[in-house]
């Protein structure tokens, strides 16, 4: 079950096999498509508001360093305190140890990627402690015990009659339904159980604000307030990128997340979150510790670098993969990475290194339909053309990118070096596809991965280059305009 | 995307015509129907010898250094001011904007890309060419390639055009905007998602119930038709520059 971006081809060819998966990934992508259309009715204001979200995600990512500080000294200000890791396991062992401290046992979770990239419940379940998905979407994919498929909608690789199957089979009691209604009952019941007796809250974060050291969360089920506020220890999950300079930098970003991922002109909840309950605990509610876990994990390598850089203003919208072609055809799990598509394509390179993702940057036509929707404007196109760039390059070049090189054929060097070699030389260009032209009844006969569902194109006779000979001289100069329309 | 504005020059006396390797290749003809139609708005048409690709497949790939050396020796193709027609959106694309990309320091590289145009982009909005349609009464498709879409933002030039045409009912087909599968390299490095692509775009395209579609990239057409002719479908593409000269039965290049 567990797939794997080494094997993205293998998992990519099984999906566009099956024919639920198909199903239910068209549908869910053209409706989440719709949505988001409708509510960007004019193409000139959300180009407006990119523009406005673009600048304060580069500018947030530039002044990086200054801003985590600040971060840091204003949450401690307001009584959240603030972990460092550089990489998962850190994080993990930071949040293990937070829960050991208060003896937990019992731990709710709000919907979080960051803590789906460290892979925080296998860990935590590895050691006793029982770790519960409370967003309906996680709750579902937890139960049957895979991965989400979507960074915003989890379980969308599910239609209702997979969910009534699974609540029916996992839950107790439980009789097959697929109305939607019953079923979100049937989560919210068992989950309002585990709210209360939980020990620990875990979240994510969608922005942290330096100026004041705020936390932001976007959610729709209230389950993220409730994680949030009613165990007595919140521990909020971020990587570092999340951070933006200044409150009135929420707006904007709210607002394009919400209509581009959901379609939504607001979410039902917009937690800001500014600390524990008042100091001396003269609040009745709140949780008595909030901890913010801020993790690197491979960014600081994106950050690096000035065009990568451009990655990590991603805010997790997910617009790109309701919009790619390659995602609705494969859905998520095909790429074996916890965010997939588009957005999970540039970033799991900087997250795992090449070696593991070479697949996932030649996995894309470059149509360009995810920088078109892309709330920030991040080039993805081109990050996957650097990306393969990366992947190709010789050992005398030298990168920041981990596993660069690692895909590097020698074959394909060869046959671009001597495409460059014709291509420079139009004598050699025209010997190679007037051969090719004259062996065109040949051509058929040889089979490329291109004849997987295509003919083989045949070429003309002769080239346009030998039809026009001499034409730019005049020499063979045709007439001028004979019809008239 | 970002889009700079794009000014388009006045009709020039002359132009340079980029064929691209898949025309020269493969549909020579499309070359010679788009100078007729050139030439028929009174246009010297000039084709530097010389010609061989314009370097996207290799910077699709992640050879970017083999496309530089490629790009240069194009480039040194068109040394005149005028400006350089190009009969495909994706090559279009990479010479408007890639090109840039390969040598951002060089000014020279900024001024050829400015010379680029599309071919239905030159016809729409350099030459304002009025076409007067002698065909029969048919339906056709149009598939506007993503480059000549999100790189060009000319996804109206090919519809404007056809809507000249009085006789032709322009059909929209289902995921007019989605991509048709081929991406360079990726229809080989990515087959299966490739082909399952093309195999969406093909049966799109045939429910529109025309018997030809019309595109500007032998790119895309190449994709497509080899699917509809693996899939026994009688729908076929056709460049924009042919039917444009079918309709209009305009004489000319040969």
């Amino acid at each position: 079950m567990h797939s794997t971006p080494t094997a993205f081809k293998a998992q990519a060819k099984a999906a566009l096999a099956d024919p639920v998966i198909r199903q239910n990934f068209r549908g869910a992508m053209d409706f989440l498509r719709g949505k988001r259309q409708g509510v960007f009715p004019e193409q000139a204001e959300f180009k407006a508001l990119q523009a406005c979200a673009e600048t304060i995600k580069q500018q947030a990512l530039d002044d990086l360093p200054q801003l985590l500080e600040l971060l840091e000294q204003n949450c401690t200000r307001n009584g959240i305190q603030v972990h460092w890791a550089e990489s998962a396991q850190e994080a993990n062992e930071i949040i293990d140890g937070l829960i050991d401290q208060h003896d937990g046992t019992q731990v709710v979770k709000g919907k979080s990627m960051a803590t789906e990239e460290i892979e925080l419940n296998d860990y935590l379940g590895a050691r006793g402690k029982d770790c519960i998905e409370t967003d309906m979407g996680e709750y579902i994919v937890q139960l049957a015990g895979e991965h989400p498929s979507h960074i915003i909608m989890p379980a969308i690789h599910k239609n209702a009659e997979e969910i009534g199957q699974l609540f029916h089979e996992k839950v107790a009691g439980v009789d097959y339904t697929t109305d939607v209604d019953t079923l979100i009952n049937i989560g919210r019941t068992q989950l309002r159980e585990r709210f209360m007796a939980a020990d620990i809250g875990i979240t994510g974060v969608n922005f942290a604000v330096a100026e004041t050291g705020t936390l932001c969360l976007v959610e729709n089920e209230g389950n993220g307030r409730m994680v949030s506020t009613v165990p007595s220890v919140h521990i909020a999950v971020s990587g570092i990128e999340k951070v933006i300079a200044s409150l009135q930098d929420t707006p904007p970003l709210l607002s394009l997340l919400t209509r581009s991922a959901t379609g939504q002109i607001i979410t039902t909840y917009f937690n800001m979150i500014s600390g524990p309950r008042g100091y001396g605990e003269a609040e009745r509610d709140g949780p008595k510790e909030v901890h913010l876990v801020l993790i690197d994990n491979g960014r600081t390598q994106a950050y690096a670098d000035e065009q990568f850089r451009k990655t990590l203003s991603c805010i997790r919208c997910g617009a790109c993969m309701n919009h790619c072609p390659v995602y609705t055809r494969i859905g998520g799990h095909a790429y074996g990475t916890v965010y997939p598509g588009p957005i999970g394509q540039i970033i799991s390179p900087h997250l795992l290194g090449l070696e593991q993702t070479n697949d996932l940057p030649t996995a894309s036509s470059l149509c360009g339909a995810c920088e078109e929707v892309c709330p920030v404007n991040i080039p993805i196109p081109n990050l996957l053309q650097r990306l393969r760039r990366q992947s190709n390059l010789g050992r005398e070049a030298s990168t920041g990118i981990r596993g660069a090189g690692s895909a590097r054929s020698g074959l394909e060097a060869l046959v671009w070096k001597s495409w460059r070699w014709a291509c420079c030389r139009p004598w050699a260009y025209g010997v190679v596809t007037r051969v090719v032209a004259l062996a065109r009844p040949l051509l058929g006969l040889v089979k490329t991965p291109w004849n997987k569902g295509r003919a083989t194109p045949r070429p003309a006779p002769k080239t346009l280059n030998q039809l026009l000979k001499h034409r730019a001289t005049g020499s063979n100069r045709t007439g001028g305009a004979h019809g008239n329309h | 995307m970002s889009l700079e504005v794009k000014l388009y020059p006045s009709k020039p006396e002359k132009v340079y015509l980029y064929g691209t390797c898949l025309v020269n290749s493969f549909s020579p003809e499309t070359g010679l129907d788009a100078i007729a139609l050139l030439e028929a708005e009174g246009l010297e048409v000039l084709y530097p010898e010389g010609q061989t690709c314009c370097g996207q497949p290799a910077y699709n790939a992640g050879y970017a250094d083999e496309a530089l050396k490629v790009a240069q020796s194009q480039m040194a193709l068109f040394p005149g001011d005028w400006p350089i027609v190009i009969l495909s959106g994706s090559c279009g694309g990479m010479m408007r904007k890639h090109y840039r990309e390969l040598a951002p320091e060089d000014d020279q590289v900024a001024a050829f890309a400015r010379r680029i145009f599309e071919f239905s982009e030159f016809l729409v909005h350099c030459l304002q060419v009025q076409l007067v349609d002698r065909g029969e009464p048919e339906s056709v498709t149009l598939h506007t390639s993503c480059s000549g879409r999100r790189e060009l933002g000319i996804h109206d030039t090919g519809v404007a055009l056809l809507s000249q045409l009085s006789r032709v009912d322009l059909v929209e087909h289902a995921y007019a905007t989605e991509c048709c599968g081929f991406g360079g390299t990726f229809s080989v490095k990515q087959a299966d998602i490739s082909s399952a692509m093309v195999a969406d775009k093909g049966q799109h395209l045939n429910d529109t119930g025309c018997r030809r579609y019309v595109s500007t990239d032998w790119g895309c057409m190449l994709n497509i038709n080899g699917h509809l002719e693996y899939a026994q479908r009688d729908l076929r593409g056709l460049h924009l520059a042919s039917y444009l000269r079918e309709r209009t039965k305009l004489e000319g290049a040969e």
